[in-house]
């Protein structure tokens, strides 16, 4: 784990940045939707689809991130960060912190420490406060959540109840999560609520062993890293390369910052698809239309009804995925809640018989409860941007998806 | 669906014996709306089984099915945030915590994802920040004449 030495924001540019392609600011070209041309500039955050830092991820985009102790040179990039547009909030696993964060606390100075519930378990740890680079951007002294029970080591029956906790690089399957969806804090006006109304994601820790949910203001959550950039602060854009059926190793990308605020993160033809108070649109298959739909760079695959509904049988080994005897194709239509449609062709194949050293599959397709999680396969060869809540862009003001 | 009234809900009230829901008893679903300080929504009776759909006070629709034994046999929620599991899955949440803790750790997982299929207890849940929504059943609990899709 490398420190650097903090020496002016366009040669730490230089140091975080793609290295083998360089890294000059205003140097880029516009990229068409589904383009294979690694973006550069400084808002620019390469991105990779590997195994992780478990080698045994299957779709997984990961990037690296530096934090700062706030205001000072004390700083440390940490790799294998699961890039996450289904989160809003950068969280690091403990284990891999080496510098010291302070501490945020609460009513009478009590620190603050959060259940971050995902939907395969739950993410406990203290927040603290650090300056987040990513790229040439920043944002400054934001709270982030440090994954662990080091520190805290009780954890509360309420958070447990989410199920289990990932509190190493095995459970998280990375070393951290970037969460840079279209909403701005983790939890929301709802956290400020007392009584069984608060979602309980938040937790006031007199001593380590007593606990408490906490109301907590939206100012001091855990908050997208993106919305606090001086520029370039109103969505992301992802691009991946395309992928080849029946996978590969690995493939690559990049995260840029901004959207129609450089050369590199132009809208240009990109449909824009609005979404309703939960973040989701409408998918229509076989003339059937679910609301509950998703677009989500966490998410490993393209999950959607079940076996009886698509005639995809379930995988024997691989639980949760279809594997069909030979490939399958597949169309549907993205409904957002402004009306706009666009048209997605998607494959589904044999997760079973992927080989094991590969990390792509665009093919990997799954069942789920009653909607569609469009997940990482869906940015293979394609432009997607997420704009954030509130942020005012050229395709109007989010939140809303676009490809 | 029947909407309750609050009087007719007093008159529902039963007795609060099992500490459990999936594979609990119809008296365990009351006990779960209670200790999820959740409002009774509706009671829907269809043919050889009953769903009892519930509010809880983060606004997320929680439903649990119940066949004529009166053995709580699937659930279902559907909200911003993930209900309370434990209460939920009753006796079979230590089983869950297991279970998803493995699947993990075999790898090619994700967050946003649930798929467990382990001793009869299937779980299907998906979501992102500020959606989640699933569904667990016990194929040993199903009543006879039915088919897992109801639970939804």
């Amino acid at each position: 784990m490398a420190r650097l030495v903090f020496a002016g924001l366009l040669l730490f540019a230089a140091q975080v940045s793609s290295p083998q392609c360089g890294s000059q600011p205003g140097s880029t070209t516009p990229s068409p939707s589904g383009s294979t041309i690694p973006a550069s500039g400084a808002n620019v955050l390469p991105i990779v689809v590997n195994g992780g830092p478990t080698n045994n991820s299957l779709n997984q985009p990961f990037a690296s991130v530096t934090i700062c102790v706030p205001g000072t040179s004390n700083c440390q990039t940490i790799g294998g960060i699961l890039v996450d547009t289904g989160s809003y909030g950068l969280r690091i696993l403990s284990s891999a912190v080496t510098i010291p964060l302070p501490q945020q606390t609460g009513a009478g100075g009590a620190p603050v420490v959060e259940c971050l519930p995902f939907l395969d378990g739950f993410a406990w740890g203290p927040v603290q406060t650090a300056d987040v680079k990513l790229a040439g951007e920043q944002a400054t002294g934001i709270p982030i959540q440090v994954i662990g029970t080091d520190k805290f080591g009780t954890i509360p029956s309420g958070c447990s109840s989410n199920g289990s906790s990932e509190e190493n690089p095995d459970d998280l399957g990375s070393n951290g999560v970037l969460g840079i969806g279209m909403g701005i804090v983790d939890c929301g006006n709802a956290c400020g609520l007392t009584g069984s109304s608060n979602p309980g994601l938040y937790y006031s820790c007199p001593t380590p062993t007593t606990c408490q949910v906490t109301t907590i203001a939206n100012a001091s959550q855990v908050i997208n890293p993106v919305f606090r950039f001086s520029t370039d602060n109103n969505g992301t854009v992802i691009q991946l390369t395309a992928a080849q059926t029946g996978g590969q190793a690995s493939a690559s990308g990049s995260l840029i910052f901004g959207i129609g605020t450089q050369s590199n993160n132009q809208l240009g033809s990109a449909r824009v698809l609005t979404v309703d108070a939960q973040g989701n649109f409408s998918t229509t298959f076989n003339g059937t239309t679910y609301n509950k739909s998703f677009i989500d760079s966490g998410s490993n695959g393209i999950f959607f009804l079940d076996a009886a509904t698509t005639g995809l049988p379930a995988c024997r080994n691989s639980t949760g995925f279809y594997c069909p005897p030979s490939l399958r194709a597949f169309s549907a239509t993205h409904v957002g809640g402004n009306g706009t449609s666009a048209v997605v062709a998607f494959n589904a194949g044999n997760v079973d018989q992927v080989n094991a050293a590969f990390s792509v599959f665009a093919e990997a397709t799954g069942a789920q409860a009653g909607g569609f999680d469009w997940g990482l396969p869906f940015f293979y060869g394609r432009t997607v941007f997420t704009a954030i809540a509130g942020a005012s862009t050229p395709g109007g003001v989010g939140p809303y998806w676009a490809w | 669906m029947i909407r309750v009234t609050s009087a007719v809900l007093l008159a529902l009230a039963l007795p609060t014996s099992a500490f459990a829901s999936l594979g609990g008893t119809v008296s365990s679903v009351e006990t779960d709306r209670v200790h999820m300080k959740a409002a009774l929504v509706g009671i829907q009776s269809s043919g050889p089984y009953t769903v009892h759909s519930m509010q809880s006070p983060t606004g997320t629709t929680i439903r649990e099915y119940y066949g004529r034994d009166g053995v709580v046999f699937g659930v279902a929620w559907d909200g911003e945030w993930t209900p309370d599991l434990r209460q939920l899955f009753g006796s079979y949440f230590d089983q869950y915590q297991r279970s998803t803790t493995a699947a993990r750790r075999a790898g090619r997982t994700s967050h946003a994802h649930v798929a467990i299929d382990e001793n009869g207890l299937i779980v299907r849940a998906s979501g992102h920040a500020h959606s989640s929504y699933g569904v667990a059943y016990v194929a040993s609990l199903m009543p006879s004449g039915i088919t897992p899709d109801v639970v939804r």
